[in-house]
């Protein structure tokens, strides 16, 4: 597996490389600037802010550069932001993105999975339905419209919870719930397939006629098989989710990193928008290998090569 | 155990790092009421020679004080300065005089010295302020200062309390730029010891304002407290403002229902109908005009008929007033209401002799036969124009609205929706036909918005070329005649308006719901709050 895990991280290098030299030379080539406004700022200045920045060197040599510098990690300084380095940006944004969208996934699988298992077990009954149901009209609702309809029931109508910021635990209920209703309803219904694929299998029926308790064989035997579909979908929404979501996080006023993401390529912040590409490159491409590693302990007949 | 070992394993993966990171942490202690407002989201910067922002410039009015202040009645007033004065003869030197005992919000001294140091710093092209030309380039040794050598700056501390400026050409509105924020000092000791990052922590932002930044959560809150070595300290009633960085209007009227913010300036467009008559809604007019440029160097917009004929077909009343919801204005002039005459007085009272140049409502005949003389009767002969607009506020209903409008003199129009940031550089480059266009004032000297229309103007985006027009506002430049100076202005609007070198459609408003437990604000024709007086009734 040693050997395995080298591969990968030698292929995940490579990858994060890719990423980050076709996101320089595509948002160098998309029109537009980081110094422009409405109003003209004079030539001397912007002059003078291109060469303080290097912006006036030829792009191959700004690249360079840019590679030469992150790879001592130094991303550089945000180009809008003055003041504010690119780590200075991620490391204080990503820890509240992180809790918000960490929670929202914990609470997505503690609840995706035992809710997928029980619709299985219970198939073609009204139970069954009812979830299904739900999950569907999960999957349909886009987050803004389910944070929005909770801030306005929770925190505008009912006044419960505080609309603004993460000031104390019940600021995170409604971004919390707002992000994990897509996820707990795809996980329900990936479960739910997925289980009964299993249920159907000839050791289930085995165990079932050897008089094993119900509850036992669904969990020792059915679930470890089953929850493989969810565990290659865990790792891709974790990362996701961890890095922020744009929206909730304007709807709820979140200081996390979805908004730089979005808010950098608008301002043609390119060293912000470089920062933020590669770390979410690079956490893509770790979550993926740690799925690969579950997998093997999941089911040991899968072999890591 | 191996399965201790897997949910051991997912639960690590799923909370990576929801561990690390710091609680955030609620406001210290304060003394005294805290009003909590919005004014718009996450500043850039809120160091003054770096800002070029509305909302940024907002703070900064309350974090720093300037020289010279402006007053709720629009006027110029003392700031740090209680008394200047400026040459009669040549109008070229100004003399401002410090008040006694002056600090920053560390309690050190801040002299005429300290001006020195902010000016230059402003011109230095290691700062690349975008404003120093604005606010600094009429100053003598401005050029040699922005090429590096600071020193030439003609600006100095003739004693701690005495500063000092010789100008290289006479500006009479000179004191609105002394009150510009840009021109705040800053204090070298915390500037030169933090670089840049000065002005993201609370701990090294020093300043001189009636209120001083405790936290900066970025995207989340500014928090500031009153000064308590501010010179008028005894006459700030708040202990604190908390500026909530919302950028989401729905979430800000969210937070203005439920009573966690007092004052909120996003107002989601879509609830002003039922916002009507309220009490607390209030729309005032900022100094600025939503208009259209017309690429004056290609044809057919070379031709000032074809250009009158298309201002003429449009109704004003109804762009303003049903279109963008009476959020704007109607805009008969360029230069609308708010701008200061070299009187005092506002500018359009006196503008084509107390006249509108264009009628609130369209003018379809008048139109028509504009057309027809610039030799495309009913529009034949026109190609097809195309509109450039980006897609924010009301930009994609106005571009639908002159659809709709030009078609009636026969003038087909194909609109192109931009993204902003192509956009701006598009519009400037002169890369388009017919493009949305705005701008809002920086000081309500006229010279601010009519200069955008000079031939050499970086702003020109139309690149409308009159040596007439040029010729007046050169006087306008030059003179020191206060009579000379408002003839040689209004002459400028009225040459523009009558070659029609460009369209005003609107006139901004800033509209916004305000608690009435407020009391003691005030909402400036710069687009700014003025919150260091006010006060929250219980």
């Amino acid at each position: 597996m040693a050997k395995y895990i080298v591969k990968r991280i030698g292929l995940a290098i490579v990858t994060i490389w890719v990423v980050a030299t076709l996101t320089f030379f595509l948002m160098n080539f998309v029109p537009g600037g980081p110094f422009l406004s409405e109003k003209a700022v004079s030539p001397k200045a912007m002059a003078a802010l291109e060469e303080k920045y290097g912006l006036d060197k030829p792009l191959w040599e700004q690249y360079v550069t840019y590679m030469t510098d992150a790879l001592h990690g130094d991303f550089g300084a945000s180009l809008k932001q003055r003041g504010r380095t690119v780590m200075s940006i991620i490391t204080s944004k990503f820890p509240v993105s992180a809790r918000v969208g960490g929670l929202a996934v914990l609470a997505a699988f503690c609840i995706g999975v035992p809710l997928g298992c029980f619709s299985a077990m219970n198939r073609g009954k009204a139970l069954d339905s009812f979830i299904i149901v739900v999950a569907t009209f999960g999957i349909a609702v886009p987050s803004f419209v389910v944070g929005t309809v909770l801030m306005y029931v929770f925190s505008v109508r009912l006044g419960w919870v505080s609309s603004l910021g993460l000031k104390n635990w019940t600021n995170y209920i409604l971004p919390v719930t707002a992000l994990a209703f897509y996820p707990t309803a795809y996980i329900t219904r990936l479960m739910r397939s997925s289980m009964l694929d299993v249920l159907g299998q000839d050791y289930m029926r085995t165990a079932r006629a050897k008089g094993l308790n119900q509850i036992i064989s669904l969990f020792k035997h059915a679930l470890r098989n089953a929850i493989l579909p969810v565990v290659t979908y865990m790792g891709p929404l974790l990362a996701y989710t961890v890095t922020g979501s744009f929206i909730v996080e304007k709807i709820f006023t979140i200081p996390g990193l979805g908004g730089e993401f979005i808010g950098s390529i608008s301002n043609r912040d390119y060293t912000v928008i470089m920062g933020t590409t590669i770390f979410l490159a690079s956490l893509i491409v770790l979550m993926n290998v740690v799925v690969d590693i579950a997998y093997k302990l999941i089911d040991p007949r899968i072999k890591l090569k | 155990m191996k399965k201790k070992v897997i949910s051991m394993l997912l639960a690590a993966a799923m909370t990576v790092s929801m561990v690390s990171g710091t609680v955030l942490t609620v406001a210290a202690e304060e003394t005294g009421k805290e009003l909590s407002v919005q004014v718009g989201p996450n500043p850039e910067t809120i160091d003054p020679a770096l800002n070029s922002a509305v909302d940024g410039g907002n703070m900064l009015l309350h974090a720093f004080e300037c020289l010279l202040t402006v007053d709720q009645e629009g006027k110029i007033a003392p700031g740090q300065a209680e008394s200047w004065e400026v040459d009669e003869e040549d109008g070229l030197t100004w003399t401002f005089h410090l008040r006694d005992g002056l600090k920053w919000s560390d309690g050190s001294d801040l002299t005429a010295n300290d001006f020195v140091y902010s000016w230059r710093r402003v011109c230095d092209p290691e700062v690349a302020a975008p404003y120093a030309e604005t606010v600094l380039g009429m100053v003598k040794g401005f050029d040699e200062a922005i090429d590096g050598n600071l020193e030439a700056l003609a600006v100095t501390a003739v004693d701690d309390k005495t500063l000092q400026v010789e100008l290289s050409a006479p500006c009479t509105y000179f004191d609105s730029l002394a009150a510009f924020a840009t021109l705040s000092p800053v204090q070298e000791a915390t500037v030169e010891a933090n670089g840049e990052a000065w002005a993201i922590d609370a701990a090294t932002y020093v300043s001189n304002g009636p209120f001083y930044v405790t936290e900066w959560v970025p995207d989340s809150y500014i928090l500031m407290s009153k000064n308590p070595y501010y010179w008028n300290a005894d006459a700030i009633k708040l202990g604190s403002i908390r500026w909530n960085l919302i950028e989401d209007s729905n979430a800000a009227y969210s937070a203005y229902q439920n009573g966690e913010v007092l004052m909120i300036k996003d107002v989601p467009t879509e609830e002003i109908p039922s916002l009507e008559g309220n009490e607390e809604f209030h729309v005032e007019p900022i100094i600025g005009t939503y208009y259209i440029s017309y690429n004056d160097q290609v044809e057919p917009f070379n031709n000032p008929l074809v250009r009158k004929a298309l201002n003429l077909a449009i109704d004003r009343e109804y762009v303003a007033n049903t279109l963008m919801q009476g959020t704007y204005s109607p805009a008969t002039n360029f230069m609308g209401p708010g701008w200061k005459d070299t009187d005092g007085t506002d500018f359009c009272e006196k503008a084509n002799g107390g006249q509108p140049y264009l009628s609130a409502t369209a003018d379809i005949e008048g139109a028509k036969a504009a057309l027809a003389e610039a030799g495309y009767p009913d529009g034949e002969g026109l190609p097809v124009l195309h509109y450039s607009t980006n897609d924010a506020g009301y930009h994609k209903v106005v571009a639908e609205y002159l659809q709709q409008a030009w078609k009636e003199i026969g003038v087909d129009l194909e609109v192109e929706i931009v993204e902003w940031s192509s956009f701006t550089p598009q519009r400037r480059a002169g890369d388009y036909e017919i493009a949305r266009n705005g701008w809002v004032g920086d000081y309500s000297d006229p010279s601010n918005m009519l200069d955008l229309l000079y031939s050499s103007n970086g702003n020109n985006d139309g690149k409308y070329a009159s040596e007439e027009y040029d010729a007046a506002m050169d006087i306008a430049r030059s003179t020191i005649d206060v009579a000379e100076r408002s003839a040689a202005l209004h002459q400028a609007e009225d040459i523009m308006m009558a070659d029609s070198a460009c369209c005003p459609l609107a006139y901004y408003n800033d509209f916004w719901l305000q608690s009435p437990k407020i009391t003691g604000a005030w909402h400036s024709a710069y687009g700014y709050w003025h919150f260091m007086y006010a006060d929250i009734a219980e």
